[in-house]
């Protein structure tokens, strides 16, 4: 079976259930790395992280500047700066201007992931009223990686899932409980 | 799909373009951004390189070399432009009131804002030491190695539309006035009174390439370290060491630090979350 190093999670509005849902589904000891950019207002405090890492099943934090990205790890892009990771697998933040008035945009985060993990890279798009995430998961194919979008039927707001499916570039359509279930048949190696 | 086959996603070349438009840049124009974090530059460059049609950053290269006018727009590419007035108010408002009763006792200030972009964050500090009673023994200096966003932080002329999030911004920062008292609107814009420059000097400074500024009480470098590899990081944290009196300040990004970095023994850490520094004193 096909190996993944990471996997980049994008969610906007309804994203904290989706998020909360899909890793309490994760089977403690799940090793691939999770990279999560969820749109929060800038001024919101870092309570995702937190809350997620509540559920005891990963370690779940803030991405740091320069951070080594390690198994068993859920990382959370902080509000009001994009998340980027360069070629030794480590976070970089920037402040640049907004992509799909979004700061962290899912694209950015999708988009160098992809060129540093290629084909052994997951993208997933979950619940969200926007377009964001939609050019990163064309990239994540280019670079022959696997996609994955939640079932816009049962997402809170169908948007940006249906915005992802329409580029023709995802692989697998599921609900959340299956996304999970997917990521652990995955994650024997 | 096997990757290789893609021209367009074969990374080994594009890294390889990428360090040769870096070199030129450096080479013939002394701009170097070589030990900038790369997967920033690497998005900025491709999309200038798709903006204007072209097919490889190998052109985009002979375009920097061949046509001088296209400089300007990289340089703006490849600088941080983004800034806001009081951006993150709890870090103003902590150096209101942890490092201004310090700073008081100073019988004159020289104070640096390394990367200080379009100026909002210049106005800010000014309009908090005007507030403070400290702004007529200020010296502040704002540099920026991009000459265009100097001008547009001398004009101080701001959008309008950004005015209600300043003033929130303010008012969070502990802002004493009303906000409205240090600006004339007109138009779609607003204007800065110029009394507030008075005691600011605007400057064209590298901090690359550049060397030891002034002996300064406070540096406020905000979200530029981020930009930066270690190598480069370590060498501006020791630049902004050997800028600062024995004592002084320094004020850096919400997710910029100087632990492990090589200056970190020489700094106290006065208020770690809003990331500012004291210079130890030493005998």
């Amino acid at each position: 079976m096909k190996t993944y190093d990471a996997i980049v999670i994008g969610s906007s509005a309804g994203g904290l259930h989706a998020l909360k849902n899909l890793i309490k589904g994760l089977k403690p000891g799940f090793r691939i790395p999770l990279i999560i950019v969820q749109h929060l207002s800038p001024h919101s405090e870092n309570y995702l992280a937190h809350f997620l890492d509540q559920l005891g099943i990963l370690k779940v934090k803030e991405a740091d500047e320069r951070e080594k990205i390690k198994q068993g790890f859920a990382y959370i892009a902080p509000p009001n700066f994009h998340l980027l990771i360069e070629a030794d697998q480590t976070f970089s933040l920037t402040v640049e201007e907004k992509v799909n008035y979004a700061r962290p945009a899912i694209d950015v985060l999708f988009e160098t992931a992809a060129s540093v993990y290629r084909e052994r890279l997951i993208g997933i798009i979950l619940t969200g009223a926007n377009h964001d995430g939609a050019n990163g998961v064309k990239v994540i194919k280019a670079y022959g990686g696997f996609t994955m979008a939640q079932n816009p039927a049962t997402a809170e707001s169908d948007i940006m899932p249906k915005a992802a499916i329409a580029t023709g570039k995802i692989d697998k359509i599921l609900d959340i409980n299956e996304i999970s279930y997917f990521l652990n048949s995955l994650n024997n190696s | 799909m096997n990757t290789s086959e893609n021209p367009d996603f074969d990374d080994s070349i594009l890294q390889l373009e990428m360090e040769l438009l870096l070199e030129a840049l450096v080479r013939q124009y002394g701009y170097d951004f070589r030990n900038y974090n790369k997967a920033h530059i690497k998005r900025r460059l491709i999309f200038r390189m798709q903006q204007l049609g072209l097919k490889s950053l190998s052109e985009l290269q002979h375009q920097i070399l061949h046509h001088t006018n296209i400089l300007a727009t990289i340089l703006k590419d490849l600088s941080i432009n983004v800034t806001e007035m009081y951006r993150d108010p709890s870090f103003y408002l902590s150096l209101r009131k942890e490092v201004i009763p310090l700073l008081r006792t100073y019988p004159y200030l020289r104070i640096w804002h390394a990367g200080c972009a379009t100026g909002e964050e210049v106005y800010s500090f000014a309009i908090l030491l005007k507030e403070e009673g400290l702004y007529e023994r200020s010296q502040i200096y704002a540099t920026d190695f991009n000459t265009e966003v100097l001008e547009t932080a001398k004009k101080g002329i701001y959008p309008v539309s950004k005015i209600k999030e300043y003033t929130f911004n303010y008012q969070a920062a502990g802002g004493k006035n009303s906000f409205s008292d240090y600006y004339t609107a007109r138009y779609d814009a607003v204007r800065f009174d110029p009394e507030l420059r008075k005691n600011i000097v605007f400057a064209n400074h590298n901090l690359v390439t550049d060397s030891v500024f002034a002996e300064t009480h406070l540096i406020i470098c905000r979200n530029v370290l981020i930009y930066f590899d270690r190598s480069l990081q370590n060498k501006v944290l020791n630049l902004f060491n050997d800028s600062l009196i024995m004592g002084g300040f320094l004020g850096l990004g919400s997710k910029e630090n100087i632990m492990f970095s090589t200056v970190q023994d020489h700094f106290l850490i006065l208020n770690p979350n809003e990331k500012i520094f004291q210079k130890k004193i030493l005998k």
